[in-house]
């Protein structure tokens, strides 16, 4: 099998996109089989973790609601099943999510997967604008910092870029509120959606993506700052190559050679960081969203290891574990769109 | 009528922190249609600088024409700006490197190669570019043409890489072709494939080759002509003929010593040139060659020869060959 796509001669039949499209298939499936080792790896890991955490919710559950009666308590206990020893509350954590049931939150008084995924897609929404932002941003500058190399502008863009570096999410985000919030008053302060606004239609998207703005700003130029330096270095490292000669030998101008034959090969290590990078964007994404009251998971956890909800807190671990695995998998397809010598590995 | 290449005194300098090194120096090269000049030289010794003049494809800084003339079908290329190069390479002047697996973009088809040269310089359309592409491939005895135009680089042999490239620096029907080295990287059986591709093409076509190379073997079986150059500077020309049965400069003459002949007996060593060639900014006051010169005197270290015409159709740069 693998050697009839290895070898160019072997099989005539095989055009050159069925046997990408194969060969991707295979990378697929391969990821895919992969992730249930390391999805269960997550699972028990922050499983025990959580038992290591001291107390437990029941104390805060009792101690809210003053009951105090030990016949309750240990009612309490049995409903929730925390008299089972550790080992027989994992296998039966696991058991029940194979079939996708990740626990009941007290706190809400819903099972956790409703109360995950109330506030999953405006986080997914925070992570996907600030990785598009960063990517368009970074690129962009990377490729003219890049193109006027050792000018004003190459050094204009490396000061931003590495301010935006050093500065600390949660600061630039309250940054930004006092700038544009507090001082301008152009964007709202926190939230996701006006209060009392249109609840559907085209105004309620653009009331979301005007409280949008400041969290993927505040979220996305860190790591827009990332790849404008991966770019620029990645762009002059593969314009000293030998091909883009031959390409300038064609009498190909500058610019169409910097955009068509550069500019890919230099996506190459920002694609790669970018894989790296999912499981940080979704952890800075918990903070940013505390600064803007964004309602997303990383709220959502943040109130659940306050309140020691610990079904919901796991659940939302075991959920991101899921999304970033998600996502690297997609990076690695883009990969192999984007670079042809990537076919069976 | 004008011929195809004709440079006169080029000179290129390298402007670099430790000082301006003269990396090409003078250089005077003429060369008919369907005639191959070959240019030849160690590592170091300014062939490639020479012909990235020619086409104006310096690495700028640190290296700049500073002098001579590059006449294209009479045309004088040297000051025109770069837009004008840009109609001029690809089209007029065609270039084949070193190493074609390099030499190929990876994350681009074969087809995407070609065809873009068309695009430029033709009124081609995108169909009819792919089949011009197909054309050409087939030209330049691709195996398999068709399906090869959806490949990728990196599933071609060598030899076949360098047939792409082949394919692109014609595509256009140049009047010169440059040829850097173009069979240094590959098998020598491929060599040989290569090689008498390029003088079919060649013959076919009637272009003007600067081939360039250290391989004297390889010199002996294409060239009309052959350039020897040292340290930036013209040191010898004449015909093939001429050249391996006589030759006049004691540096040509090292370097037909040092080319090992099939058949020779084991015993007998190859002669090689003593020492290395001088770094461009620490070139000897006199003749460039002197330090490693066999027959030097005193005259080579204090005075730099310039070009004589020892018969018709020779050129040498050396005192002692004048005296013969």
């Amino acid at each position: 099998m693998a050697g009839e796509l290895a070898s160019p001669t072997a099989s005539p039949r095989i055009t050159r996109g069925s046997s990408r499209r194969v060969a991707a298939f295979r990378l697929l499936r391969r990821r895919l089989i992969q992730a249930v080792p390391l999805m269960l790896g997550v699972v028990v890991i922050n499983f025990v973790l959580i038992q290591l955490a001291p107390g437990s919710f029941l104390e805060l559950m009792t101690a809210e609601n003053q009951v105090s009666d030990p016949a309750t308590i240990a009612l309490l206990r049995k409903t929730y099943g925390l008299d089972d020893p550790v080992w027989l509350q994992l296998l039966k954590y696991i058991w029940a999510l194979m079939r996708f049931d990740f626990g009941f939150s007290y706190r809400q008084n819903i099972p956790v997967i409703d109360a995950i995924s109330v506030h999953l897609p405006a986080t997914l929404l925070l992570m996907i604008s600030s990785i598009t932002l960063a990517l368009a941003v970074g690129i962009a500058a990377g490729v003219v910092a890049s193109m006027k190399v050792r000018t004003f502008w190459d050094t204009l863009v490396s000061v931003v870029a590495m301010f935006f570096f050093a500065a600390p999410g949660f600061w630039l985000g309250i940054m930004l509120i006092v700038l544009f919030s507090v001082k301008l008053g152009w964007l709202p302060v926190g939230g996701m959606a006006t209060i009392g606004g249109a609840s559907s239609g085209f105004t309620a998207v653009l009331d979301i993506l005007h409280h949008l703005l400041l969290p993927t700003l505040a979220l996305g130029l860190f790591y827009a700052a990332i790849y404008t330096r991966v770019m620029r270095s990645s762009m002059l490292e593969v314009a000293q190559l030998d091909f883009v000669r031959t390409a300038r030998a064609k009498g190909l101008s500058r610019n169409r050679v910097t955009i068509s034959h550069v500019l890919r090969n230099a996506l190459l290590p920002v694609v790669t960081i970018l894989g790296v990078q999912m499981g940080t964007v979704l952890a800075g994404s918990v903070v940013i969203e505390s600064v803007f009251s964004w309602p997303g998971v990383g709220s959502l956890l943040f109130d659940s290891v306050s309140s020691r909800n610990y079904p919901v807190v796991l659940g939302i671990m075991v959920l991101g574990s899921l999304v970033v695995i998600a996502a690297n998998i997609a990076v690695d397809l883009v990969y192999m769109w984007l670079d042809p010598r990537i076919e069976i590995r | 009528m004008a011929l195809p290449l004709e440079v006169r005194g080029l000179s290129t300098t390298l402007f670099t922190r430790r000082g301006e090194m003269k990396a090409v120096d003078g250089l005077s090269l003429s060369v008919g249609a369907g005639e191959t000049v070959a240019l030849v030289g160690e590592s170091g010794c300014g062939k490639s600088l020479s012909a990235l003049s020619v086409m104006r494809l310096l690495p700028d800084p640190p290296a700049r024409i500073v002098g001579g003339e590059v006449r294209l079908n009479g045309r004088d290329i040297v000051p025109l700006p770069e837009e004008g190069m840009l109609a001029i390479r690809g089209k007029e002047i065609g270039m084949i490197f070193q190493d074609p697996m390099s030499s190929l973009n990876p994350v681009a088809t074969v087809e995407k190669q070609i065809v873009e040269v068309l695009l430029a310089h033709t009124d081609l359309g995108r169909w009819q570019a792919r089949a011009r592409a197909h054309e050409l491939l087939e030209l330049v005895g691709m195996p398999d043409a068709a399906r090869r135009l959806d490949e990728y680089p990196h599933r071609l042999s060598g030899g076949m890489c360098q047939r792409v490239v082949i394919a692109m620096a014609i595509a256009c029907s140049p009047s010169v072709l440059i040829a850097d080295e173009p069979t240094t990287a590959l098998d020598v059986t491929v060599q040989a494939q290569v090689l008498a591709l390029l003088k079919k093409l060649q013959a076919d076509a009637g272009m003007a080759m600067v081939f360039i190379t250290h391989d004297l073997g390889v010199v002996a079986e294409t060239a009309d002509r052959v350039v020897v150059m040292y340290a930036g500077r013209k040191v010898e020309e004449a015909t093939v003929d001429d050249l391996f049965e006589m030759p006049l400069h004691p540096y040509t003459a090292g370097l037909i010593g040092a080319t090992p002949v099939p058949g020779a007996a084991r015993a007998e060593r190859l002669a090689d040139i003593p020492g290395m060639v001088p770094p461009l900014n620490a070139l000897p006051q006199g003749c460039a060659f002197a330090p490693r010169c066999t027959r030097v005197m005193d005259r080579c270290l204090t005075e730099k020869p310039a070009l004589t015409v020892p018969g018709p159709g020779r050129l040498v740069a050396c005192f002692a060959a004048e005296r013969g």
